[in-house]
């Protein structure tokens, strides 16, 4: 993971009611929840916080309520922050004039939204030109553009089809392909796949993976299943009443939830294949016996270790011993609760 | 509510043995009003103080006759605008019958440009077939703007034209439309829209109007339709947005169509006709400004309910704001507004018709003329015009509205696309050719005739049809006036006369203690000083008996409407089968201008208060049966099953549970029924009354228009006065409910 920076947010707050800007200098920028409760304002997203990194998968999760499309909202600026600062690419988001806002939107930006969000009017093509009509771009240009990422998400001989007439794993497949057609460097996903049943939902999901690794865009996503945050997820950050309460790999979560709120998501889910070996390894063992790979995740190694009668050795991708693991740190990890 | 209406609630509530109830009191000192009043009359007043007159018309009358001779806005005449505007609309009214039904000298030219513009188009691009097309009516438009002073070589092209089509016999390419032709186009339509069904209606429609020789008068009706329809959408659509956009336009545009809404037709002419000389142009005017609000409303709407996330998908997709109302937000709502138009259209037919009597020609005009004829066979003829138009205009515009387009289409070939279009086209030109031998082919005759061997016979006149039925009529008439009379001079003359005259004979601060009890009892303050403030103004004016005329109408039409309209509602829920009879039967009552109502009571009734609220009940019940149909449906189902479950018999569930839950619902629909019957006394004035219709009425024909204006605003008071107290009515009882 590149660590630049390409979203930056400090200190964002949200807050609806009857005049929030007020509000907020009334409690110096920094209300407490109480006070918000008291005054019947709502604080969606309160003091967040956080980079987004150029080229990875950042996953927002947190029960309903919590402020999760309000905080991608701030960030697109569908909705404008109460206060705080936030910086695309070192601009600053909320001064750009209207002007530099839409041209951002229209090449920097990609949205997917949760309800899909398709204009009912138009077909698939011209839905997925949509954004491509608005800039200008000629319609030759546009329609071939636009049956290209048609053909991406697998829907090619629907072009002439109105969303109506489409499921809803066909719609949210236009809307994908739609937000794709700009070739955006940022691309905001807000729960694409809850409107969908069980069984679509899982095949979207691989068909996001499989586009993901063909395009490597910067993502933000949102999600409920934390099953699926694992799956897909460089670092996760979990909401929670408007709060950013942990921002953090897959593995820190699992392994050092911040608090109860955060072990409650992690509870159930499959620590084998989220902890790798190198966050349990412990220092070098001179009577360790054979060797895994650092990188490796736990639940492809943990056969091995666990009947081998020796720790084993761990080694980095040059080969060079830097730890060991041993029988009962692998099945701490996988079966207790609070490993770690 | 107030304090005060919240302890009076309590004193109902506990028991009303020690307090009396709140209308107790409120109707017991208007009982000792009365009483006293009757014992010793002179003390109160029966009407205001003629010294102490507020002298509004004369007011008004001065002040128009100074807009119309000396008033300036920024130093241009205020009559040089009303000309200017005036002669502007005179213009798309006079082409539009050109078109339709008249004919004109530049006709042909102006096919000539459509033919020579499509070819560049075809093989250009559409803006040069359009920059050819502006090329070409050059001479027109010269002849237009410049009037002598176009150069004649030029302007009299046109003419030259159309001169070299006479001589050849050709008259007939500069005539109108062939109404073969146009026939064709609406029925095509009808197909496009609505299949083999529509096409039917609108091919009956059609031959109706051709046989009947009401062709040229639909026409002459239509030329004002199709010139309002546009201008009120436009006018419409644009406020609407506003509306959406500024909340300052939100403020000032929101009250004034409310307001505009409790309005009758009738009394939007006589402000325009006070500016306007009579005639077309001053129909025109007073249509678009009725018919515009439904489109504004329904533009309002549709923008406020497109998702938020497909607008802020368009956000996302990087839309400007212009981007975002004209690509998504417009097109979104597009159902919405097709209902609009929709509306629009019925509106403007409505009032095209209404509009006879301030100088629109055609369907309204000639049945008016008719029905104070008495030439009820010619009246039925035109009536029924009237009304198979109305349907008509309303499931196209209707149809149109809901049709969906499917992606097959894509699939099919240009011609299978465009095939309604190809086959109008051709027989456009068809019609066109065989109309330079076929005089009929552009008008129909008058009667049906067939030329044979023995020379001509005349199989079908409709004025032979009508003169019969006038005969019938009469015939039936001079029988069944003998049980018809008596009943209808027992009714009047025990029953309505009575009413009328105790309305005349109460003492105005009766009146106004009632109502403004009833206003203060459920609005509070604010409501109560706008019914008081609306009262005022028509008793220090000297309208009060005029108001109180109407009043009393209105009364008795909404009570026996209800008397009728909510049994009917009631049966409908009930039934499937009856809802499903009742229903299509309500939509179509609706759709006919209410002009037509008149036909049956003058039929049975001739003229008087008995036939006038006899008018007014098929139109105003609708509301009645729709509103307490739609209440009782929207009771929740378990309500319903929690009732049966407690043993109730089906009568109990009725007047216990069914309709004290439904009743909001019913006093909406009340409502409506009052806005109905009100619209509809102005129009029975038509054909005789003494209320404040009448006032308006005649103001037009007089021109003494401050007086009309009054009057129509003292029809629209009173609407506002009785859905000010039922409307805070409802709420209350909604919120009580928990259904609001
Ligand atoms: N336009 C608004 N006006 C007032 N309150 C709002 C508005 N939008 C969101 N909220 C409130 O802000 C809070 C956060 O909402 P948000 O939609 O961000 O939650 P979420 O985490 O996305 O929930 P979900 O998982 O259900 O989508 C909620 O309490 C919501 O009621
Ligand atoms: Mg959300």
């Amino acid at each position: 993971m590149s660590a630049e920076v390409q979203i930056k947010c400090r200190n964002i707050w949200k807050i609806f009611g009857d005049n929030p800007k007020r509000f907020m200098k009334r409690h110096k920028g920094a209300p407490t929840p109480e006070a918000l409760k008291e005054a019947g304002y709502i604080g969606a997203v309160q003091d967040v916080s956080f980079d987004v990194h150029a080229g990875e998968i950042l996953i927002i999760m947190g029960l309903s309520g919590s402020g999760k499309s309000t905080l991608i909202r701030c960030i697109t600026r569908l909705n404008d922050p109460t206060a705080g600062e936030m910086e695309y690419e070192g601009r600053d988001l909320l001064k750009v004039s209207e002007r530099e806002l839409i041209d951002i939107r229209r090449h920097k930006m990609g949205m997917v939204f949760q309800s899909f969000g398709l204009l009912p009017n138009r077909d698939v093509l011209e839905n997925v030109a949509f954004p491509l009509e608005v800039q200008g771009m000629d319609k030759a240009e546009r329609v071939q553009r636009a049956k290209d990422m048609i053909e991406l998400v697998g829907l090619q001989g629907r072009e002439s089809y109105f969303p109506r007439e489409l499921s809803g794993g066909q719609q949210q497949r236009v809307g994908i392909a739609r937000s794709l057609a700009v070739e955006p460097d940022i691309w905001f996903l807000d729960e694409p796949f809850s409107a969908l049943d069980p069984l679509i939902r899982a095949e979207m999901q691989d068909e996001f993976m499989r586009l993901q690794q063909k395009l490597k865009k910067t993502i933000v996503f949102i999600t409920h299943d934390f099953e699926e945050a694992t799956k897909l997820a460089d670092r996760i950050g979990i909401m929670k009443d408007g709060r950013m309460v942990q921002l953090d790999t897959p593995e820190q979560i699992v392994l050092n939830p911040a608090d109860d709120y955060v072990a409650e998501f992690a509870r159930n889910a499959p620590r084998e294949r989220i902890v790798s070996v190198g966050t349990i390894m412990k220092p070098i063992d001179p009577s360790a016996e054979g060797t895994v790979l650092v990188s490796e995740k736990i639940g492809s190694v943990a056969q091995q270790v666990l009947t081998a009668s020796r720790p084993m050795g761990v080694v980095d991708e040059t080969g060079q011993i830097i730890g060991s693991v041993t029988r009962e740190d692998v099945a701490t990890t996988i079966f207790s609760r609070d490993a770690a | 509510m107030t304090e005060a209406t919240a302890s009076t609630f309590q004193s109902e509530s506990s028991q009303g043995v020690k307090m009396p109830s709140y209308w107790g009191v409120v109707f017991g000192i208007a009982l000792l009003a009365l009483i006293f009043h009757y014992i010793s009359p002179g003390v109160l007043p029966d009407r205001w103080w003629p010294e102490w007159e507020i002298p509004a018309e004369e007011w008004l009358t001065t002040r128009i006759e100074w807009l119309k001779s000396e008033a300036t806005i920024f130093g241009i005449a205020f009559k040089d605008i009303t000309r200017a505007i005036g002669e502007g609309l005179k213009a798309p009214v006079k082409w539009a019958e050109y078109v339709l039904y008249r004919g004109h000298a530049n006709m042909s030219w102006i096919w000539l440009t459509v033919i020579l513009a499509s070819a560049v188009t075809y093989f250009s691009t559409l803006r040069n077939g359009l920059i050819a097309a502006v090329l070409f009516l050059t001479p027109i438009l010269l002849a237009l703007f410049l009037g002598d002073a176009a150069p004649e070589s030029i302007t009299s092209l046109p003419k030259m034209l159309s001169d070299g089509l006479k001589g050849i016999g050709a008259k007939a390419l500069y005539g109108p439309i062939p109404w073969v032709a146009i026939a064709a186009g609406v029925i095509l339509l009808g197909h496009w829209i609505g299949g083999w069904r529509l096409a039917l209606l609108c091919a009956v429609t059609m031959l109706y109007l051709a046989v009947f020789n009401v062709w040229k008068d639909t026409m002459r009706t239509m030329t004002i339709v199709v010139v309002a329809v546009p201008m009120a959408a436009f006018v419409g659509v644009v406020l609407g947005i506003w509306v959406t956009r500024s909340k300052i336009a939100a403020r000032i545009i929101t009250p004034i169509f409310d307001l505009m809404q409790a309005v009758p037709h009738m009394a939007y002419l006589a402000p325009v006709a006070a500016l306007f000389a009579l005639g077309p142009v001053t129909a025109l005017i007073a249509t678009v400004v009725f018919a515009m609000p439904p489109m504004a409303r329904c533009t309002i709407l549709g923008l406020q309910t497109v998702p938020e996330e497909i607008v802020e998908s368009g956000k996302m997709s990087g839309c400007t704001r212009r981007q975002s109302l004209w690509k998504v937000a417009l097109p979104s709502g597009k159902r919405t507004l097709m209902l609009g138009v929709n509306q629009v259209v019925m509106q403007t037919f409505a009032m095209v018709v209404i509009a006879s009597i301030a100088g629109a020609q055609g369907l309204g005009h000639k049945l008016l003329y008719s029905l104070q004829q008495l030439k009820l066979g010619t009246a039925i003829e035109l009536g029924i015009a009237i009304s198979v138009v109305a349907i008509v205009l309303d499931r196209l515009t209707q149809g149109y509205a809901n049709k969906e387009t499917d992606h097959f289409a894509v699939a099919k070939t240009w011609v299978q696309r465009h095939k309604h279009m190809l086959i109008f086209l051709v027989i456009l030109v068809l019609s066109y050719i065989a109309a330079i031998w076929f005089r009929d082919v552009t008008i129909p005759p008058s009667k049906l005739t067939y030329t044979g061997a023995e020379g001509k016979v005349t199989l079908f006149d409709p004025k032979v049809l009508a003169r019969w039925m006038d005969g019938g009529i009469r015939e039936f008439n001079k029988n069944a006036f003998d049980y018809i009379n008596p009943i209808r001079d027992w009714v009047t003359l025990n029953f309505l006369i009575p009413v009328r005259n105790f309305f005349l004979w109460m003492p105005w601060p009766v009146f106004v203690f009632v109502v403004g009890a009833a206003a203060w009892r459920y609005g509070g303050l604010s409501v109560l000083l706008l019914c008081l403030a609306l009262m005022a103004s028509f008793i220090v004016t000297g309208f009060w008996v005029e108001t109180m005329k109407t009043t009393y109408l209105v009364l008795i039409a909404t009570l026996l409407c209800v008397i009728i309209g909510v049994p009917l509602g009631i049966w409908a829920a009930r039934s499937e089968r009856v809802a499903n009879i009742l229903m299509p039967i309500c939509d179509t009552l609706q759709t006919f201008p209410s002009f037509i109502y008149l036909i049956p009571a003058i039929m049975l009734f001739r003229v008087g208060d008995f036939a006038n609220v006899f008018a007014i009940i098929p139109y105003a019940t609708v509301p009645a049966i729709r509103y307490t149909y739609l209440g009782l449906k929207r009771i929740p189902e378990v309500t319903v099953e929690a009732a049966i479950a407690n043993g109730t018999t089906k009568r109990q569930r009725l007047w216990k549970v069914e309709l004290p839950i439904a009743i909001p619902e019913i006093m909406l629909g009340l409502n409506q029924t009052i806005m109905m019957a009100l619209a509809m006394t102005a129009i029975t004035a038509l054909i005789g009354s003494t209320d404040l219709g009448q006032e308006v009425v005649r103001s037009i024909s007089t021109q003494n228009f401050g007086r009309g204006i009054l009057a129509g605003f003292f029809i629209a008071a009173l609407g506002i006065i009785a859905d000010r107290i039922i409307g805070s009515w409802a709420d209350e009882r909604k919120k009580q409910l928990g259904i609001g």
